[in-house]
């Protein structure tokens, strides 16, 4: 994700519109009261997908427009005559969070451009889950992340599993995981095989004039909001793809939501970490990892507490954490790219 | 655009012929030709100069073959600084709808446009886009479905949304796809209406052929097209609406019920729009729905939508040398289908034959799309009417004049009560 050398020149040719200037929250105490996304949905104790919709509309105020794929925080959350949305809020289908965000931007740029609409900036969030995201929606946010004429930012939040239909296995569930498309049964223990998607990394490295990449989880809010507030005001299309523990999906006791984040962080499963303007800078406790401060702490420890891996023998634990080794030890930015160098002595990463 | 409302202009009695222009070299910028202009055009470009005219806020592009010659020039006229929009080239069908539908939500005019398969696509996005209430307008420009591949018209591709809300309209010529995407956005945006509208062009035969088009100025066309407003289904920060929720077995029936009375209130509003159109630009249609060709005298009618109207108007000439009095009815608008006044102009004849350019297949009669809509238009009238089915000019083939003849000698047939089978395959190799 190199920088674009005329940054400044391509905004003028794409006449890119202003953004909010949103500065980060400087810690849990200085956030806004206020909410946007309010009571009336209908989400499961413990969801921490329906945190990320209000942490993240409260990073964005009230001058915003959210968009949301099919998925349990349309189904959950917009109950005819009790939505629980402050702002406008508007469906869109299951693989559509790209195109929604691309259209909406374009509609507003169009309108404020040809002075049919008082010209303000307003942010526009386009939501998927991973079903609509890191499956059908693929194509269109990778689209929508090319056009450095739109000021819109795409959040995935990934409970890993297509949960609003009984949870069964997306592109994002990880390795080995009971759903209900991969129940365990009497000869195959492991029915799904396939390794998380890479979202954050792959579009990072795909998309060099999107401007902000990021991952988060809510278990550390106030990085996730100035995530959501970077992504907002640096322009054009961002990404951010934020980890969301699932008592439903991850079957786990509803009170370890926040606890289980921390743990997809500490054992390394999940890192923290942004790529602003082809910077890439980890964050949280996976800089404290990165940099020797923190030890990353076993997956067994973050497998075992839910019931979806509850089939796991040593075998399969010892699989995944040898995965996991791999993305810290052989990655070329590792939990990052994973290519691997081709030979020992070749340099190291600049960027890492 | 604004200094350039102005009140409704005089009806030119014979617009003058200024100038012709060719391709996308249209008259410079700014400049207000004191009539209107004549162009050789093709049926995709007259939709172009449409949109320019109209000015369309947001118009997405994909590739397929016959309507993407549309999206050509209307790159052309982006580049060139004619026509003002954001012009987004989408990464698919899907989501080149799906980009249009929210850009109207937050209040934009949009453009969209697929053939055949392309179209079949973008199936999902086309399913909520009526009920959404989202007035887009676009163009097929008419494909054979896959496979096997065929580039040609066939008209499966539009009518496959025929139940879910569009307004369905099939042109002709390319003066008629100009016409009528003008009138399509005055009536999809009409407030009382908020559906959008899909003008069938077939592939190759008006897609891609030119003709001479007069192309209205931009002040008569600022008269008869208001701006869309949104209103408050508005998608902004001022109008914090939730738009879509969940509404479940609760409510969805009573919705469903809302968009099924604005197609009802449909055909009022397409005729107050034919009506203006004319006052405004001259240019008279008659009955919006269909028109009727030679039908005075008609003793049979053939019926059918698009291009193959000229083979058979030439026929139906040819035929009226050798002293057969042969009409034809050509429908405009599928939706809404204009079920009674059809029948009652049906009813007058002593035979019809219906030629759909598409199939349906285990169908009643195994007919076509068509001649199944037009059966029962006609049901409710107390003189039965022998309706005969034809299929042909499937995947592009050509409807020939002894097609024509064929199908109205077994109109014919059946008129003077010889027995036919209810759908019969014309031009086809056995």
């Amino acid at each position: 994700m190199a920088t674009v050398p005329n940054d400044r020149e391509l905004a003028e040719v794409v006449k890119m519109l202003e953004t909010q200037k949103l500065d980060p929250f400087k810690g849990v105490k200085k956030l806004p009261l206020e909410e946007f996304f309010t009571s009336g949905h209908r989400t499961c104790q413990g969801c921490e997908s329906a945190l990320v919709m209000k942490m993240m509309v409260k990073a964005a105020g009230p001058r915003t427009i959210v968009l949301g794929s099919t998925g349990c925080m349309y189904v959950a959350n917009t109950t005819y005559y009790s939505t629980s949305w402050v702002v406008p809020w508007m469906h869109t289908q299951l693989g559509s969070s790209g195109s929604a965000g691309l259209g909406a931007a374009a509609g507003l740029k169009a309108l404020m451009r040809k002075g049919k609409m008082k010209k303000e900036p307003i942010n526009i969030i386009s939501f998927c889950g991973d079903g609509g995201g890191a499956d059908m929606g693929l194509s269109a946010i990778s689209a929508t992340l090319t056009h450095p004429d739109y000021n819109v930012l795409i959040l995935m939040y990934d409970n890993e599993s297509y949960a609003n239909t009984d949870i069964q296995l997306s592109g994002s569930t990880p390795y080995g995981a009971n759903t209900t498309f991969s129940t365990p049964g009497k000869v195959k223990r492991i029915m799904h095989h396939r390794w998380k998607k890479n979202m954050a990394g792959m579009l990072a490295a795909g998309h060099p004039t999107c401007r902000y990449v990021a991952t988060v989880c809510m278990s550390f809010p106030v990085l996730s909001m100035n995530a959501v507030r970077k992504g907002l005001s640096i322009g054009g299309p961002t990404f951010i793809h934020s980890l969301d523990p699932c008592p439903k999906g991850w079957d786990y006791d509803p009170i370890q939501s926040h606890e289980l984040g921390e743990l997809a962080v500490t054992s390394g499963v999940w890192p923290l970490y942004e790529v602003e303007d082809g910077a890439l800078k980890l964050m949280g406790k996976t800089r404290d990892i990165a940099d020797g401060r923190l030890k990353r702490t076993p997956v067994r420890d973050y497998l075992l507490r839910q019931g979806r891996f509850a089939h796991f023998h040593d075998d399969d634990i010892d699989y995944f954490q040898s995965k996991v080794d791999e993305m810290w030890n052989k990655w070329l930015i590792p939990g990052v790219i994973p290519f691997h160098k081709q030979i020992a002595s070749d340099p190291a990463p600049a960027s890492a | 655009m604004a200094e350039e409302h102005v009140a409704s202009p005089a009806v030119e009695a014979s617009p003058a012929v200024a100038a012709t222009t060719t391709g996308a070299a249209a008259p410079a910028k700014h400049v207000q030709p004191a009539a209107e202009e004549t162009s050789l055009i093709t049926g995709s470009e007259a939709i172009a100069v449409a949109c320019k005219l109209a000015d369309v806020d947001v118009i997405t592009a994909y590739p397929i073959r016959p309507y993407d010659t549309v999206m050509q020039y209307v790159a052309k006229l982006v580049s060139n600084g004619e026509m003002d929009c954001e012009y987004i080239v989408a990464e698919s069908e899907h989501s080149q709808f799906e980009i249009v539908k929210h850009a109207s939500a937050v209040g934009a005019r949009v453009f969209c446009g697929s053939s055949g398969v392309g179209w079949m696509h973008a199936f999902e996005a086309l399913t909520v886009t009526p009920a959404l209430r989202i007035p887009m307008v676009t163009m097929v420009g008419n494909r054979a479905l896959d496979d096997p591949g065929a580039f040609g018209v066939e008209h499966n591709d539009a009518l496959a949304v025929r139940d879910l809300g569009w307004q369905l309209v099939w042109v002709d010529n390319a003066q008629e796809a100009l016409d009528t995407a003008l009138i399509a956005y005055r009536v999809a945006e009409d407030r009382r209406i908020f559906l959008p509208c899909a003008i069938s062009c077939d592939g190759a035969f008006l897609t891609h052929s030119q003709a001479l088009v007069k192309i209205p100025s931009q002040a008569k066309v600022n008269a008869f097209l208001p701006r869309y407003n949104r209103g408050d289904l508005l998608l902004h920060p001022d109008n914090p609406i939730t738009v879509a929720p969940q509404a479940n077995e609760d409510w969805l029936m009573e919705i469903r019920r809302q968009g099924a009375a604005a197609m009802e209130r449909s055909p009022s509003v397409i005729r107050e729009a034919y009506a203006e159109f004319e006052k405004i630009f001259g240019r008279r249609y008659g009955n919006p729905f269909f028109e009727e060709y030679m039908t005075d005298d008609a003793d049979v009618v053939l019926v059918g939508m698009g291009t193959l109207s000229t083979p058979v108007k030439v026929c139906i000439r040819q035929m009226r040398q050798e002293g057969k009095k042969v009409g034809f009815v050509r429908v405009r608008w599928f939706r809404p289908f204009a079920a009674e006044e059809l029948a009652a102009s049906l009813g007058r004849f002593k035979s019809i034959g219906v030629i759909d350019r598409d199939f349906s297949l285990g169908s009643p009669y195994h007919s076509g799309v068509l001649t199944t809509e037009v059966r029962a238009a006609m049901y409710g009238l107390s003189k039965r009417v022998p309706v005969l089915g034809f299929i042909c000019g499937l995947g592009g083939r050509e409807v020939t004049l002894p097609d024509v003849r064929k199908m109205a000698e077994k109109v014919y047939l059946a008129a003077d009560g010889k027995p036919q089978p209810p759908t019969q395959w014309i031009g086809l190799r056995e």
